[in-house]
């Protein structure tokens, strides 16, 4: 329950409450978060499509990686930021939001499927940075993180909905995966 | 017929209504907007970015063009295919809605810009790289004002 009393405590903050309901600073910091998303899934798709061998073919890896990456990890800490302040400003919703949880599994599969190309499987970089078309281990981590972080917007999106919300009535496995205090959960 | 009867008729097609009756279709075919989006947005930034001169500055710009094309093709298609159907699920509220009107304005104005000035002039190869700077920054300017516009149809 750690996780739960540390987001019951961020509640507790006026100026996560003030941003809740803010009629402007909440729509401006989503919008930069939406907007980011092509910064940070938009290049990082470039990255991947060259690493599929479908665009690029003729750059090598390492030139597109190079260059492109950087502007990725812009996106990546705007979208990070955003997102915290996001979390920050809806707490406990957020933290029971089954979409949530679903999205931040996923973040963590793509950040280990980045760590393990970047030190296992780049070793041998130099012998494929140049082919049109990269071996198969390759491929397949692009196709892995292309999926994932389609799946991330796709999660990310549904936090909106509030068909799983602990607050309205709900099946067993929505309140298991959900994680709902048994107390508050409404009774119908 | 006024345009408000015409944006009427077009929510009382079957496609709107289904959407409308649907518990997770809106939602689903949005997230493949905002899919279609992240796609959209790598695809002009990369070429936008180059064009600025801050990225992949050892490949020529039409290089750069040429490989986002089809991606690029394929973005705009999905957006399409995507938001047309989520328009007409809600077209009297779009109706009165400042930011959808901003957007609609501003799609035209970056899909002629993009295919009738920004990528003729790259692959012709002779624009000087403050021009080709000009048009890099007038495209994301455009692009980025449909897809802040189109956020904000939500929050309007």
């Amino acid at each position: 329950m750690s996780l739960r009393w540390f987001a019951d405590w961020l509640d507790t903050h006026a100026w996560s409450t003030a941003l809740h309901e803010s009629l402007y600073m909440y729509p401006y910091i989503e919008t930069t978060h939406v907007l980011a998303l092509t910064l940070f899934v938009g290049t990082l798709a470039v990255v991947d499509l060259r690493m599929l061998g479908v665009a690029y073919r003729t750059t090598p890896i390492s030139t597109i990686s190079q260059s492109v990456l950087p502007w990725t990890v812009v996106g990546f800490v705007i979208m990070f930021v955003t997102g915290l302040l996001l979390f920050y400003a809806i707490p406990v919703r957020t933290y029971h939001s089954i979409w949530f949880r679903i999205k931040v599994i996923m973040i963590v599969l793509a950040a280990i499927n980045a760590v393990h190309y970047h030190y296992r499987i780049s070793k041998n970089r130099i012998l494929w940075d140049n082919a049109p078309r990269p071996p198969r281990s390759v491929r397949m981590t692009a196709a892995a993180s292309l999926f994932l972080w389609v799946v991330v917007i796709f999660s990310g999106r549904m936090i909106a909905y509030n068909w799983f919300d602990c607050d309205r009535p709900q099946p067993d496995w929505v309140i298991t995966l959900a994680g709902c205090v048994i107390d508050e959960v409404a009774s119908l | 017929m006024t345009l408000l009867e015409v944006f009427q008729s077009l929510e009382e097609m079957w496609i709107g209504e289904a959407i409308r009756t649907s518990y997770w279709l809106f939602p689903f075919i949005e997230a493949i907007h905002l899919v279609g989006l992240a796609l959209l947005g790598g695809t002009v930034l990369v070429v936008d970015l180059r064009l600025m001169g801050l990225t992949l500055r050892s490949r020529t710009a039409s290089q750069v063009l040429l490989n986002a094309r089809p991606y690029f093709v394929l973005a705009v298609v999905t957006m399409f295919a995507t938001g047309i159907p989520l328009a007409l699920s809600e077209m009297i509220k779009l109706y009165y809605n400042f930011s959808w009107w901003v957007k609609i304005t501003a799609l035209p104005l970056a899909l002629l810009f993009t295919f009738f000035v920004r990528n003729p002039i790259v692959l012709r190869e002779r624009a000087s790289n403050l021009s080709l700077g000009v048009l890099g920054l007038v495209s994301i300017v455009l692009w980025f004002t449909v897809a802040g516009a189109g956020r904000w149809i939500g929050f309007s």
